[in-house]
């Protein structure tokens, strides 16, 4: 593994199938009576958040915690991007505070590469612009391994909102590497113009992609992306390319729908659809707090699984 | 002192500038008196109050001279003066600099133009010829004071909003009309911006990659194609600043093919420099001192580039030289200021562009980076060739070494280079203006 964690792409098979195989035992271990583990005791983990994101920090945090490192939330949301004053002044404070890790979540692209030339710790990226969130890749791996088993050959539809998503860009490179077959699938305004050159397919067409895939993760539409003409209005996009009872019904029976979170429901996901036994929206969650343990532990080289408790 | 000049005197008697290859190829003797050049031939011999300059296997050039230059004064005299700009551009050969309009305040009043142009005056490093900005504080809304400009003693000719384009159809179609009255060109930053609101970097694979906001190539080209209609339906000058992509390149081939006064201009950077190195380069990724605007492009842009420079599409070379200090690159890309200095490589860079890959000589390189901006700023003083009798603007080029760039030894305020370690040829030797060094030795005199 490399020191930092801040694209998908970082990850070699051996690296990903590392962090999963990681994840499962540390299931496993969460399965008993107690939860804690003291493997990276004495060890920092900050999470630094220059943008809201409670769910993901939250995740963060739980996972530092479950595994005895100590763990300071920095909150410098506020700072905008448009003065850049401190990233680096923030960074030389957590080289001075000894960080072992920096959690870092920002609404600028490329932050997380920055930071990493600033520190000496480890980084792990927690969401960066519309760039990449490789630890949400990783926990959707993870939970859609456990319900299917390897991902080898699966055929993965990613619907939505690829332009600006970092869960897409993050799910498409790490789907790659473990031998999935992801197909994008959004109307035209909501692809980059260089989707042609990604390692998947792309679509247009949500009804054509619907009845070959293993697994539909739906994605997140701002509804501002409308007032941009990205798309006509809510009703169209939801018509087009929103995931109803109709369509569910088109998947195959085993086939498995996801959303990273907050969903619209109504828009992108109907309700009915996001509580159905089919959607491991509650499980992602809790997921991530274990595919995250898995990424800390072996990035900070913590002591021996299973050893202790 | 220095090791190339001998005897004490000065200059004040003039120079004899020997062994230096004129473009024709040959190497031959110069002597410069009274700021013009006083004679030409093999075995000169100097007056006794003349310096000598030994020049062997140096390329003697005009003066460069400079369309677009960010002297940042006055306002952001942290970045950049007219006084430590001018020693850059004496250091990179140039004795004549256009000055951009983006200053604060904007050089949008006979007042601020004359005040940049006696500033430059002053340093006397090299000519500082002020650019006026064509509406009213760069705000795109009305048409700046254009014939008082012309008119001040700075005498305008080339006026841009550079930084920001001219994007109103009618105001452009107006501007371009109204400075036909003093034989002004408009120069246009081309960029269309409701195409490019939030852009980052080129739109293409690495910007998709990497998730930044695309700035679609189309976004320059579309203007470009608009703003050479309007130049042709008022039958006035324009000149395009800054050509990045093929597609402008084609559009300007087409312009020149009907006849029309269009003229262009290619930053050095532009020409060796692709998107890729924002996502893979040896200073790592989303590292700005890659943020340029217009934003770098791919290989194929750069090779079309190459091309219409070589072809005279692309009429000279101009360095869209952009100071920022330290801490508007130290951050997160998004928050970066856009731009890279260029003055004291440029030269460096066209050889390795240009030159060393045979598409120009140093004929062409004249052309390009002296008699061409000039001629398009209507500089009657500058751009002209190395014969008896002309001014004594002359650059003294070393185009056989070759060494890492270190810009700690740069003369501008600012050290925003993307070149820090990267080997590139050539150096400036010595740079004359009217006769008087401002540079000897590599050094300002
Ligand atoms: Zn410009």
């Amino acid at each position: 593994m490399r020191r930092h964690l801040i694209s998908a792409a970082d990850l070699s098979r051996d690296d990903a199938l590392l962090i999963l195989d990681t994840a499962d035992e540390l299931a496993k271990i969460s399965e008993r009576s107690i939860k804690k583990l003291p493997t990276l005791r004495g060890r920092t983990v900050v999470n630094l958040f220059f943008e809201d994101s409670t769910r993901t920090r939250i995740s963060f945090e739980a996972a530092a915690k479950r595994l005895s490192a100590d763990v300071i939330n920095f909150s410098a949301k506020g700072s905008s991007v448009s003065k850049g004053e401190s990233l680096k002044d923030t960074a030389l404070t957590l080289e001075a505070m000894g960080a072992d890790a920096v959690v870092i979540r920002h609404s600028a692209s490329g932050a997380p590469h920055r930071l990493a030339g600033w520190v000496r710790g480890s980084v792990v990226n927690a969401g960066d612009g519309t760039h990449e969130h490789p630890t949400q890749a990783l926990l959707d791996a993870f939970t859609m391994r456990r319900r299917l088993g390897s991902l080898e050959g699966r055929r993965v539809a990613i619907v939505g909102d690829v332009l600006h998503s970092r869960v897409a860009r993050s799910n498409v490179l790490l789907l790659a590497t473990l031998g999935a077959e992801v197909t994008l699938v959004a109307p035209p305004t909501l692809f980059p113009v260089s989707v042609g050159s990604w390692p998947c397919e792309f679509s247009y067409d949500l009804d054509a992609v619907l009845p070959k895939s293993d697994v539909v993760m739906m994605l997140r539409v701002q509804r501002e992306r409308m007032n941009a003409a990205f798309f006509p209005t809510e009703r169209e996009y939801s018509r087009r390319y929103g995931l109803d009872r109709d369509r569910v019904a088109r998947m195959p029976d085993h086939a498995l729908v996801m959303h990273p979170g907050p969903m619209n429901r109504g828009m992108e996901i109907a309700a009915e659809v996001a509580d159905s036994p089919r959607s491991t929206i509650v499980e992602q969650v809790a997921n991530g707090v274990t595919a995250r343990m898995a990424v800390l532990y072996l990035l900070l080289g913590g002591a021996e699984l299973g050893g202790e408790n | 002192m220095n090791d190339r000049t001998q005897n004490s005197a000065g200059g004040r008697g003039g120079f004899l500038i020997r062994g230096a290859r004129l473009l024709g190829g040959e190497a031959t003797d110069i002597l410069v008196r009274d700021g013009v050049v006083a004679a030409i031939g093999r075995g000169l011999q100097a007056p006794g109050d003349a310096e000598v300059v030994e020049a062997a296997g140096l390329v003697a050039l005009p003066g460069l001279v400079d369309l677009h230059t960010h002297l940042r004064e006055p306002g952001r005299e942290d970045a950049e003066t007219v006084a430590t700009g001018t020693r850059a551009a004496a250091l990179g050969g140039y004795t004549a600099v256009h000055a951009m309009a983006n200053t604060e305040p904007v050089a949008d009043t006979a007042g601020v133009v004359e005040q940049v142009w006696r500033l430059g005056q002053e340093a006397g490093h090299c000519d500082v010829q002020p650019v006026g900005a064509v509406t009213v504080g760069l705000a795109g809304e009305s048409l700046a004071e254009l014939g008082a400009m012309a008119d001040s003693a700075a005498r305008v000719r080339v006026f841009s909003d550079d930084g920001k384009c001219v994007s109103d159809a009618v105001l452009m179609r107006r501007a371009l009309e109204y400075v036909k009255a003093f034989d002004g060109v408009i120069a246009q930053h081309a960029q269309e911006p409701r195409l490019t609101v939030g852009a980052q970097m080129n739109e293409g694979a690495v910007s998709g990659r990497l998730g930044l906001t695309g700035w679609p190539a189309v976004a320059e080209e579309a203007v470009i194609a608009r703003d050479c209609l309007l130049a042709a339906h008022v039958g006035s000058r324009l000149h395009v600043c800054h050509v990045s992509t093929a597609g402008s390149v084609e559009i300007i081939r087409w312009a020149k093919s009907k006849g029309w006064d269009v003229t262009a201009e290619v930053t050095p950077h532009h020409l060796l420099l692709t998107d890729d190195l924002v996502e893979d380069s040896p200073v790592g990724s989303y590292n700005p001192i890659y943020k340029v605007n217009p934003p770098l492009r791919t290989h194929a842009d750069v090779q079309a580039l190459r091309e219409a420079l070589a072809d005279g599409t692309i009429d000279c070379v101009a360095t869209d030289h952009a100071p920022h200090p330290v801490e508007d690159k130290e951050t997160e890309w998004a928050a970066a200021a856009m731009g890279m200095i260029g003055l004291e490589t440029a030269l460096p860079v066209v050889q390795e562009a240009m030159v060393d890959t045979g598409l120009l000589d140093w004929a062409g390189v004249a052309e390009r980076m002296s008699y061409a901006p000039a001629r398009i700023g209507r500089l009657t003083g500058h751009g002209r060739p190395i014969e008896v009798g002309e001014p004594a603007n002359i650059t003294l080029y070393d185009p056989a070494v070759r060494a890492a760039v270190d810009p700690a030894g740069y003369a501008s305020k600012s050290r925003n280079t993307p070149y820090e370690g990267r080997t590139l040829p050539g150096r400036v030797v010595a740079t004359f203006l009217r006769g008087r060094p401002t540079v000897l030795d590599g050094k300002l005199a």
